[in-house]
């Protein structure tokens, strides 16, 4: 795909920021710390990668979906856990509130998340229902001005250092999904506590737990959107969300290949270069290949987003597609590096663990072949 | 205070490879890039707006229509407006032609305080450029800035590189700084600032708006001829001697007589 000039000055800075300032030294430090440096997540804010296609007026940047997946690619290539943080205020955490929040809601929080002054992240999946988003539990039982929540949710990106988060509960459980409501729940109020901090196999260095709600009142003001369109809501924010983790699996899929490349051009064995054997040539050619593919349905994907096309279908083929791509480069650039691979301190190791998740995260492979089946089929 | 800022796009040199048949530089596919003094040079600019208020920066270069791209690259760091000079007549200019195409977008663009350059490009390497756009202007030049330390109200006090240490200088105003890059950090452009960039009209004058002859411009007035360009031949390995430092004395004399570096009897 031919991109604008424009695009290519939003690489450049994605790449020299990324490149710049996640040094190997400090990732290395987020790996063993599980700590990502606060000065260069304010930094990021500064530049303006948390809220790339926020409208100016709530203190985001103006631009476009093809500049913020490009953007989040360019991180991903150096670091996916870095990657993470530039996509949570743009995609999960910005969305709920830019798609369903009133004026004064997206003044009081998406204007402050998006310049890096507080953390919101997205609260629908629980215990029982992940792929089954409509099988939330939680409730919400209005008391005058007040509705109280009560509920668990879990594996939540972020939990552990958020002020806010968006909670997803149904206000009638007879009802189930179709009463699903979205709150912004502060996390200080009486009746919010964390679950204990995931040992997770990658992303180290960007917190995850569950979020426990124990009879939390929550004033009215704070629901977000319509009473019973949480669900439909939720959806229009993971269709977003899906362009981000499909760039994410293009730019850690890219830094597998790049990896690759290089060990292939270092390591001898039999005498030659690897590259030299054509079974590790061919291989690299089919890495290349599928990266490539990848990255044209990622950019189509966005493009179709901004131009308002169907975006659902796009989205959906570009999140798993890049995200099964991702993780079988990911695995032959591994192989490639034979026993180098497996121990820390090659770059591939931590991509092989960091991009695992990427065919789970914000709908499954299966729940993308759901969507991508139905949209096909007309359902 | 009008601050202008003289940019160049060059080839990223750290990219260029050489053909090992001709021994010339492979140019094809070398990305280019904002000169890295360049890039100081506008951040010392960008400084000095942000510390008086009411200040603007205007950045410009002469090149071919993609040198726009460094000029977009200057208005997403926060310039206010830009200036391409770009002719056919402007071709194959070395550094005298050069300077005096600047010079005469700098006295159109007009009214200026300060007028920043870097202190040289990493393609030419030459450093010429900025005192030369000084000389044709008639301004007081400071080389080699390294650090900016006070504004008064018709100079400004600099410190100037020198290899072992600095000096100070206390400079008229308008003058010519240029920058070299112990002078600051340049900053990272921004989203909005590159969405911004691309929103502004770039304004491109030829030799006819500069009111230039084009006998003054271009490959006509370059009095600089490249009689052959050519790589030095790279050299060899260096070899480490070993044993006590007599022993490694004894076996150096050795080797200078074997190359009749020394001769016996001397």
């Amino acid at each position: 795909m031919q991109l604008a000039e424009k695009y290519e000055l939003m690489r450049k800075l994605a790449r020299d920021f990324a490149t710049t300032e996640l040094t190997p030294e400090i990732l290395d430090q987020v790996e063993d710390t599980g700590i990502f440096p606060k000065d260069i997540q304010k930094k990021m804010a500064d530049t303006g990668f948390y809220g790339i296609k926020v409208p100016v007026k709530y203190g985001g940047q103006g631009s476009d979906h093809l500049a913020y997946a490009i953007t989040i690619e360019e991180f991903a290539r150096v670091s996916a856990v870095g990657s993470l943080y530039v996509n949570s205020p743009n995609s999960l955490g910005g969305m709920p509130i830019l798609i369903a929040g009133t004026e004064e809601q997206k003044m009081k929080y998406l204007k402050p998340m998006v310049q890096g002054e507080i953390v919101i992240p997205f609260g629908l999946t629980e215990p029982g229902g992940g792929s089954d988003a409509g099988g939330v539990r939680s409730t919400a039982k209005k008391d005058g001005d007040y509705y109280i929540l009560n509920g668990r949710k879990t594996f939540i990106t972020m939990a552990p250092f958020a002020d806010y988060s968006v909670i997803y509960a149904n206000t009638d459980p007879a009802k189930g999904a179709k009463s699903m409501t979205a709150f912004i729940v502060d996390m200080k109020l009486p009746g919010v506590s964390l679950g204990k901090e995931e040992q997770k196999l990658g992303l180290v260095g960007c917190a995850t737990s569950d979020i426990i709600l124990e009879d939390v009142r929550v004033h009215k003001d704070d629901i977000l959107g319509e009473i019973g369109s949480g669900f439909k809501d939720a959806m229009k924010v993971l269709d977003v969300g899906r362009i981000g983790v499909a760039a994410q699996s293009l730019g850690v899929a890219q830094a597998c290949l790049d990896e690759a490349i290089k060990y292939s051009k270092e390591r001898k064995q039999f005498g030659k270069y690897l590259c030299e054997h054509q079974a590790i040539a061919f291989m690299l050619a089919d890495m290349a290949t599928k990266v490539k593919a990848a990255r044209e349905l990622v950019y189509d994907a966005a493009v179709t987003k901004d131009t308002g096309g169907n975006s659902t279908l796009a989205s959906s083929m570009a999140k798993y597609y890049a995200s099964e791509i991702c993780n079988e480069v990911a695995a032959k650039a591994l192989q490639i590096h034979g026993g180098y691979g497996f121990v820390r301190g090659f770059k591939i190791e931590r991509l092989y663990r960091d991009c695992r998740v990427f065919t789970i995260y914000e709908g499954t492979s299966q729940v993308q072949q759901m969507v991508i089946s139905s949209q096909i089929l007309g359902k | 205070m009008k601050i202008v800022v003289c940019i160049k796009q060059v080839p990223d040199t750290n990219e260029i490879k050489i053909d090992p048949l001709k021994g010339t530089l492979m140019r094809d596919g070398v990305p280019s890039i904002l000169n890295p003094d360049d890039a100081n040079a506008l951040e010392a600019a960008l400084q000095l707006k942000e510390e008086y208020p009411g200040s603007t920066v205007s950045v410009v270069t002469m090149g071919p229509a993609q040198a726009k791209y460094a000029l977009r690259e200057c208005l997403a760091m926060g310039a206010n407006d830009a200036y391409l000079l770009s002719s056919r007549a402007f071709g194959g200019a070395d550094t005298c032609a050069t300077s005096t195409t600047v010079a005469a977008g700098i006295k159109k663009i007009g009214d200026f305080d300060i007028i920043f350059a870097g202190r040289q490009a990493i393609d030419g390497d030459t450093a010429q450029v900025g005192p030369q756009v000084a000389q044709r202007l008639g301004l007081p030049i400071a080389t080699y800035v390294q650090g900016i330390r006070e504004i008064r109200e018709k100079s400004v006090i600099i410190e100037r590189m020198l290899e072992d240490g600095y000096e100070i200088l206390d400079v008229q105003r308008p003058c010519v700084l240029t920058a070299v890059k112990e002078l600051n950090k340049p900053r990272y452009m921004t989203v909005i600032g590159i969405e911004q960039a691309y929103q502004k009209e770039i304004t491109v004058w030829d030799e006819v708006d500069l009111e230039l002859d084009p006998a003054d411009c271009g490959h006509n007035a370059s009095p600089t001829k490249v009689f052959r360009s050519f790589t030095p031949p790279p050299k060899g390995a260096g070899e480490m001697l070993d044993g006590t430092v007599n022993e490694m004395a004894q076996s150096l004399v050795n080797k200078l007589f074997d190359t009749h570096v020394l001769q016996k009897g001397q």
